[in-house]
């Protein structure tokens, strides 16, 4: 990769315009100018339609500082951002380990595509599934109470946990990918060194293994940390009376009152709180990587 | 070359897309905006009316009134018939989005009742820009499974044998609407905000989840998962006749929310032709009798229609009761100022039950 990157430079940015420019137009086009447009809606006290009056404020932004509801919510936002990255690891990292370094051929194959079935079914028919099986009278628990002996009620639907199981399923598989190719990268003749040289293989594991597949793991974290933060969806179909959060206030404000401009500072007050977190994480992951 | 080439490639896709919403345009289509599952996209209303008049339905849907603003707002010129709650009426016209309806070219116009035609929330300067389509309550719901004999008080929701089992909308107007009712205060001026906000306070951790559509009610008592919960009177006939659900109304001693659906035609709507034929369809006592007993719907404002009922028809017999009418208060619009406050009272309260 970085080869490619050092020949690629070494040329001149002037034959690779033609292959960029079709994603830079897009981007421009598609995410750059809408953004724009929202930045600007959220220093507006109305939306400029059907000839409304409208001027400049930061009463919007001034809105998330005044009432603690808002920091509140991010906060309950973020924690759960962190706990799903974190369940995102446990259960990603070791299957990625495996597909890398333990299967070969035909098994990897079939494994790799368990892993990546999820991204093949709609979002929302996974979460309808999730309700199917998490409430009480649903699958998990008429299936325990099939097998064990003695009586258990299950009723996660509509709780924190069930908001925590929807999340974790939706985006375990960029842990897993992005794990994989760290992982498949390394050189199996650095581990055999390491065990020849007396490293038991918990030593090997956390001074060359994990080490080695960092950026994996970072970016994997980055890819999964972000959008859970922001997410509404899950939370309010698997969190019921609990499934408040910074997300779901967010939608209310475009879908249910149409206060865009609020919408649009929170989700820039959102944005501007994520990028300060990576900033602060990025010096610390660099050492440790 | 490589410039010319996708500048072209992209002329060619805008022209190809204006070309094809300019055809989709001229075909004579009424656009319908209203609440899914709610009338207007029976599939059998749709079929009668396309054959009797040639027109061709297209259903939109949307979850909440705000939505079906924005939704008017952000496309202006899609839609040709759109159903506004009355109390919204003045909002939508405030906001230039709908236009006055020549009441003359609807032949079903003169049967609605005059107390729902003449309201002041569909009427400004003289001039129509609603057509009183049908109303209902707000009222309570219960699965018949949970109860020996219905119960009469709104206090049934704090009962503690229902925690957790119990459901409301997820919609702020409503839910302070419903705690004025439950502290015994008028739903249109309500003066004490904080015996609301203790009443809905204690209410929370009855709640297992909010509603936001029939759909979610239905499969929550499908799957036994409530007792009660708040519920619209023709959803509640729906569930009941058309997905054979055990749920029945209760209209609790303390009173109801009533509210008024009208047909309205936007500003720039491009077959008002259409519209007008489409909404004198919905108000037609035909289409009621057979929507009320196909599907279960809420009261008609057509007088006619309710009329040819049979006599002890639910919509008749209950609602159309004198007892009933003096229980009931119907919503008036709100302002934003108000709508405000209790969304960020609604906001407070779902934030601190975690």
């Amino acid at each position: 990769m970085a080869d490619q990157l050092a020949i690629g430079s070494r040329r001149g940015l002037k034959p690779a315009l033609p292959l960029l420019l079709p994603a830079y137009l897009w981007l421009t086009v598609a995410i750059f100018l809408p953004l724009s447009a929202m930045f600007f809606f959220s220093f507006m006290t109305d939306l400029p339609l059907a000839g409304k009056e409208w001027s400049f404020t930061l009463g919007n932004y001034a809105a998330f500082f005044s009432q603690s509801l808002y920091s509140r919510l991010l906060l309950s936002s973020l924690r759960l951002g962190l706990e799903v990255t974190l369940w995102c690891v446990v259960i990603g990292y070791p299957a990625a380990y495996v597909l890398a370094k333990v299967l070969k051929g035909r098994s990897r194959e079939a494994i790799f595509l368990l892993v990546i079935l999820p991204f093949w079914s709609n979002g929302l028919v996974r979460i309808f599934s999730w309700a199917m099986v998490l409430r009480e009278g649903g699958i998990l628990d008429t299936a325990l109470n099939a097998v064990l002996p003695f009586k258990i009620n299950i009723d996660l639907m509509y709780s924190y946990p069930a908001v925590i199981i929807g999340l974790v399923h939706s985006y375990v598989p960029y842990m897993v990918l992005t794990c994989y190719l760290t992982l498949q990268a390394i050189d199996d003749s650095l581990i055999e060194a390491g065990r020849s040289l007396g490293a038991s293989r918990r030593q090997v594991l956390w001074r060359v293994i994990i080490p080695l597949s960092m950026p994996g793991l970072v970016a994997g974290a980055a890819l999964i940390f972000v959008p859970v933060v922001g997410s509404f969806m899950e939370p309010r179909i698997l969190g019921g009376r609990t499934g408040t959060f910074y997300g779901t206030v967010i939608e209310d404000q475009f879908v249910a009152v149409f206060n865009w401009p609020l919408g649009a500072a929170l989700s820039f007050i959102l944005l501007a709180v994520v990028l300060i977190i990576l900033a602060l994480a990025a010096p610390v992951l660099r050492r440790t990587g | 070359m490589r410039m010319p080439r996708l500048t072209a490639l992209l002329t060619a896709t805008a022209v190809f897309v204006s070309a094809f919403t300019l055809a989709a345009q001229a075909a004579e289509e009424v656009h319908v905006l209203n609440w899914k599952g709610y009338g207007a996209d029976e599939p059998w209303a749709v079929a009668n009316f396309e054959k009797a008049t040639g027109f061709k339905v297209v259903n939109d849907f949307f979850n909440s009134e705000q939505e079906m603003l924005t939704k008017i707002r952000t496309n202006p010129g899609l839609y040709d018939v759109v159903m506004i709650n009355a109390a919204f009426n003045d909002q939508a016209m405030a906001g230039k989005l709908i236009q006055p309806i020549d009441v003359s070219k609807l032949s079903n116009y003169a049967d609605i009742a005059k107390d729902k035609a003449s309201s002041p929330m569909l009427n400004h300067d003289g001039k129509v820009y609603g057509v009183p389509w049908v109303w209902g309550l707000t009222a309570l719901a219960i699965n018949e499974k949970s109860f020996d004999k219905p119960p009469t008080s709104i206090a049934e929701m704090w009962n503690p044998a229902h925690k957790g089992r119990v459901i409301i909308r997820d919609d702020a107007v409503e839910a302070v609407q419903f705690g004025a009712i439950a502290s015994g205060q008028n739903i249109n001026d309500i003066k004490d905000m904080d015996a609301v906000k203790a009443k809905l306070t204690s209410l929370m951790p009855q709640i297992k989840t909010f509603w936001s559509s029939e759909n979610d009610w239905n499969q929550m008592v499908a799957s036994n998962q409530i007792d009660i919960g708040t519920y619209w009177s023709g959803s509640a006939d729906r569930a009941k006749t058309h997905f054979k659900l055990p749920v029945s109304l209760v209209i609790p001693q303390e009173g109801a929310v009533a509210w008024l659906d009208a047909f309205s035609i936007p500003v720039g709507s491009k077959n008002v032709a259409g519209a007008e034929a489409f909404i004198n369809y919905m108000i037609d006592p035909k289409f009621y009798v057979e929507w009320v007993t196909k599907v279960g719907a809420p009261v008609s404002a057509n007088t006619k229609a309710v009329e040819a009922l049979p006599e002890d028809a639910f919509n008749r017999k209950v609602m159309g009761s004198p007892d009933v009418a003096k229980r009931i208060q119907f919503q008036a619009p709100i302002t934003d100022e108000q709508r405000e406050k209790y969304l960020a009272l609604w906001q407070e309260l779902k934030v601190n039950v975690k």
